[in-house]
């Protein structure tokens, strides 16, 4: 049998210690997503959409779990800081598996705002509502992320608070051992509320392996409007499986942006249930690969109400032996007439052992749709590399120039205009495989290429 | 079963009473819906239903087969034993009991057709219905026709013209006697009876097909057809064919399919093998009409077909058209492996289901040669309960350096309770490919519709005509016999299907 049964074990084992540390909501949930993952198998490379990234095998070596609670690193704040300059944020962080937030990080947020961890006590009730709901547990990796989660962040939004400022939430891997961390996020935008969050993906030590199982839960009340950056440099050896799930109301505006700019072997998983009228989605991504990376996207979005439109655009870069994938679906369900639906997925392979795989899907039970996908895969235009290498450029200047030309409109989604010129300053410096100092941080994103 | 009483325990097809009243009043009542649904009241030999090593071995010797071929289809049928039934597709097809079919149906012979005198008139009938140039007056027509009813090949025309620029064109069974070594060297060799479950059934249990060798530097002069039929009941279609090109050889094949209507669902798994030596150019074009079921769903053939083309030869190119508007369930992606140097593969394919139809087919370009080239263009129409999805792989390999791949699937709706999915499967493995790949799905343009209706054109005219031009860039890659046809079997397929 698979891998999952050391982790099923390892609950059995430590099923009191981790119930201790975890607030009644959480616990809640573990029976029924025990009972689901019996006898199952995590998703491998036999299993249709799963042909190029095996969860089984990001999960096969028996990692350890921070069950009870040790090594918190003190002052997290102080020794790292992600700064986007032009741009102030109300940051708080996840070190390994456990949420900490500055004491003074929450200076004039709006009242009834929460950005707390699953497990406080002003959390609970909104917690207790939504934890679990949106999540599918059909997948494996889902279900044990449920069954061993002690943490989390919660980020509530009341009803037509629109923030002024966006939330930052920093992961960091930091241990002296091989660690898997389960992490977990609740986000709930209430009517006519409006947000945007930044998340931060790094991994402080590159010398160990590491894998972080992430659950992300969104629900959108009636007319809400979300931003979510998810931009992950971690390491070659961290491992990632990410699932996000969320939930639109009628009317609501949701945008994801994830970008893999570094990454050792990452998934990411984006489910979006469109069950309200009137939605807007906007789904984009990039991948930036070398050396051995892979960085896999997967995508769904399910329109189950009339009037949506939702649109997607992932682009990847793959060099050295970096590996990339792309599956993207739109379902439009009979209930969804006059939806509008469109797909991009555009790669250029810089390396003769780059590889692509490619699977744009459409599923329709509907006659009333406007619905396309495209996806392309190919190198440097031959004639523009020309043009600018006539006119004095070198070559390689001109590629890095055409690669992050490549990556412009990726970045153009971004409604944040401080992030967006930190993300074009990201991408530029990742294209030149250059260190990049956040100021007053001690982690250098950039060095593990 | 004794081999010995195999023979005796054949029974006759010809059970039938009032078979002419019953043939009319069929026909009069659902000719609209599908015309070719008439049963030819033949003598038919049928095997009894089921299948374990002796049936194969009985089908083998009912042919007459050498041991090479035996043991062929015996290793094809242990292989299959140890195969599942494929649920990846986007179909909901009931379960097949394989017991429950009959793996042998021909027309019963008469010491064999010397001239066309001797064939059974009421077979020539069936032809003529069926629009097929089988009797002399269209020899003039210009086309050699391999005719297929029930499995077996009952008649070829035009074969000593053929023979005199040595092109062979022939039953399977022939082939298999005349020349043991032709086969025996290409069978197999694109389909392996490993590939899938159906290749594995149809390896154990073929029954005919047709063999096409074009030689060196040969242009095939005319177009060489096959039409393929079931009749008897009761049984499943299980054909084989293999076209071989040669060095610089040419050759346009055209397939059609039709079969009667009955209440059961028939299974047909046949299998095309297409091998294109340097320079050759092989077209192959199908019109499916196989009994797509009645409005509610009952009966129709099932299409679970394998067909793969090796374009092995530098320079060499295999072009795939298909008009799909029949069969119950079609399960089928004609394929292209490009592994000589600059070949090129194409597929354009029109399908068309409605009421209760459902189709899952695409292509699959496989490029293995350097500078290799694939032009991939399907259009699916679905109408009424139905569902149509396609399916496509375009994989290039490491190796193959400047590929290059443009894919364009549309979808056409019409009406509100019929699905249209895309799953296209892009593998690239080599940073000097350009691969494209496009696809849209909506319902048919209201204004072009509106547009019409001003001008006079009823509603069902219009959609008539809209399809036909939406369909055109593939209808314009057919041979022109079949374009006419293929355009009239779209208006048919259509009528009615518009609410």
């Amino acid at each position: 049998m698979g891998s999952i049964n050391q982790y099923i074990e390892l609950y059995n084992e430590n099923h009191q210690a981790i119930a201790r540390h975890s607030s009644a909501a959480l616990n809640a949930r573990r029976e029924k997503a025990l009972s689901l993952i019996d006898g199952k198998q995590l998703p491998h490379r036999g299993v249709e959409g799963f042909e190029k990234t095996s969860i089984e095998e990001m999960f096969a070596p028996d990692f350890g779990v921070n069950v009870n609670r040790m090594n918190i690193p003190v002052n997290v704040a102080a020794s790292f800081k992600c700064d986007v300059p032009n741009m102030s944020t109300w940051m708080s962080y996840i070190v390994n598996d456990m949420f900490h937030v500055p004491a003074n990080a929450r200076n004039n947020m709006p009242s009834g705002v929460i950005v707390d961890s699953l497990n406080s006590p002003q959390s609970q009730n909104i917690v207790a509502q939504y934890y679990g709901t949106i999540a599918n547990n059909a997948d494996p990796a889902v279900a044990l992320n449920t069954l061993l989660v002690q943490d989390g962040v919660l980020v509530y939004i009341p009803r037509g608070v629109k923030l002024e400022k966006p939330l930052q939430l920093v992961n960091i891997f930091s241990s002296p051992i091989d660690l898997m961390a389960m992490r977990r996020l609740l986000i709930v935008v209430e009517e006519n509320a409006e947000a945007q969050l930044l998340i931060c993906d790094h991994t402080q030590d590159s010398e160990h392996n590491y894998l972080s199982s992430q659950v992300i839960e969104v629900y959108m009340g009636k007319n809400a409007r979300f931003d979510l950056y998810d931009i992950e440099e971690s390491s070659k050896k961290t491992a990632r499986y990410s699932r996000l799930f969320a939930r639109q109301e009628s009317g609501s505006n949701l945008l994801v942006n994830g970008m893999t700019l570094v990454c050792g072997n990452t998934r990411n998983s984006y489910d979006i249930d469109v069950v309200g009228d009137n939605c807007e989605t906007m789904l984009a991504g990039m991948a930036i690969g070398s050396g051995n990376q892979h960085a896999d996207n997967s995508s769904n979005v399910n329109h189950r109400a009339a009037h949506c439109r939702s649109s997607q655009l992932f682009k990847y870069v793959l060099d050295d032996q970096s590996t990339g994938a792309f599956e993207g679906s739109i379902l439009v369900s009979p209930d969804a007439p006059y939806t509008e639906a469109y797909q991009s997925n555009r790669n250029m392979l810089a390396s003769q052992q780059a590889r692509m795989h490619t699977k744009p899907q459409l599923e329709i039970y509907n006659d009333e749709v406007k619905c396309s996908h495209g996806a392309t895969t190919g190198q440097l235009d031959a004639s523009a590399l020309f043009y600018m290498r006539s006119r004095g450029i070198s070559e390689k200047e001109a590629r890095l120039m055409l690669m992050q030309a490549f990556m412009a409109d990726v970045i153009e989604t971004v409604r944040m205009e401080g992030l967006r010129d930190r993300l074009r300053h990201l991408v530029e410096k990742r294209f030149y495989g250059q260190q990049t100092l956040c100021a007053d941080c001690g982690i250098s994103c950039h060095d593990n290429k | 079963m004794d081999l010995k009483t195999g023979d005796d325990s054949s029974i006759k097809g010809n059970t039938r009473d009032k078979g002419e009243e019953d043939r009319g009043l069929i026909n009069d009542v659902t000719s609209s819906e599908y015309k070719y649904g008439f049963v030819t009241d033949i003598d038919t030999d049928i095997i009894p239903k089921g299948i374990n090593e002796d049936v194969v071995r009985l089908i083998s010797q009912k042919k007459g087969e050498p041991e090479w071929l035996l043991e062929f289809r015996l290793k094809a049928f242990r292989h299959w034993l140890t195969l599942e039934m494929p649920q990846w597709a986007h179909l909901d097809i009931p379960t097949i009991d394989y017991q429950a079919i009959s793996y042998y149906a021909a027309p019963r012979k008469k010491e064999g057709p010397k001239s066309l005198d001797d064939v059974d008139p009421e077979l020539l009938d069936t032809f003529n219905k069926l629009g097929i140039s089988l009797d002399e007056q269209k020899l003039l027509s210009g086309m050699a026709v391999d005719a297929v009813m029930d499995s077996v090949s009952v008649k070829t025309t035009h074969k000593e013209k053929l023979a005199e620029l040595g092109v062979i064109f022939c039953s399977f069974s022939e082939a298999v006697k005349d020349y043991p070594d032709l086969v025996k060297r290409y069978l197999g060799s694109v389909v392996s009876y490993r590939d899938n479950f159906f290749a594995a059934l149809n390896s154990a249990v073929f029954s005919d097909g047709s063999f096409v060798y074009i030689p060196k530097g040969v242009r095939c002069p005319m177009e060489l057809s096959t039409y393929f039929r079931i009749n008897a009941s009761g049984t499943g279609q299980f054909e084989r064919t293999l076209i071989v090109a040669d060095d610089d050889a040419y050759v346009s094949y055209l397939e059609g399919c039709t079969a009667p209507m009955r209440d059961e669902n028939q299974l047909h798994a046949a299998i095309v093998e297409i091998v294109v030596e340097d320079r050759a150019e092989v077209k192959y074009s199908t019109v499916q009409n196989w009994y797509a079921g009645d409005k509610d769903g009952n009966g129709g053939v099932y299409n679970f077909v394998t067909k793969r083309g090796l374009c092995r030869g530098d320079h060499s190119k295999l072009s795939w058209t298909q008009v799909e508007t029949g069969s119950a369930i079609t399960w089928k992606y004609p394929s292209c492996i490009l592994a000589g140097e600059g070949s090129v593969g194409e597929f354009y394919s029109v399908a068309v289901t409605k009421n209760r139809q459902q189709a899952d087919t695409g292509t699959k370009m496989i490029h293995t040669g350097r500078n290799t080239r694939s032009t991939i263009v399907s259009k699916g129409i679905s109408a009424g309960y139905s569902q149509n999805s396609y399916r496509g792989l375009v994989k290039v390999a490491p190796n193959a350096d400047g590929c290059r791949n443009y894919t364009q699937c549309d979808s056409l709706l019409l009406g509100p309770n019929c699905g249209a999915h895309t799953f296209p499967y892009i593998d690239v493995l080599n940073d000097t490919a350009v691969v494209e790949h496009e696809a849209t799905t909506s319902k048919i343009n209201e204004d072009q519709i509106f547009y019409c209706n001003q001008r006079g054109i009823p509603t069902e005219e219009a959609i008539g005509l809209i399809v036909n031009g939406y369909a055109k860039e593939v209808m314009n890659k057919l041979p022109m016999e079949f374009a006419v046809e293929a355009q009239k079997l779209l208006q048919i397929t259509l009528e009615g299907s518009v609410g």
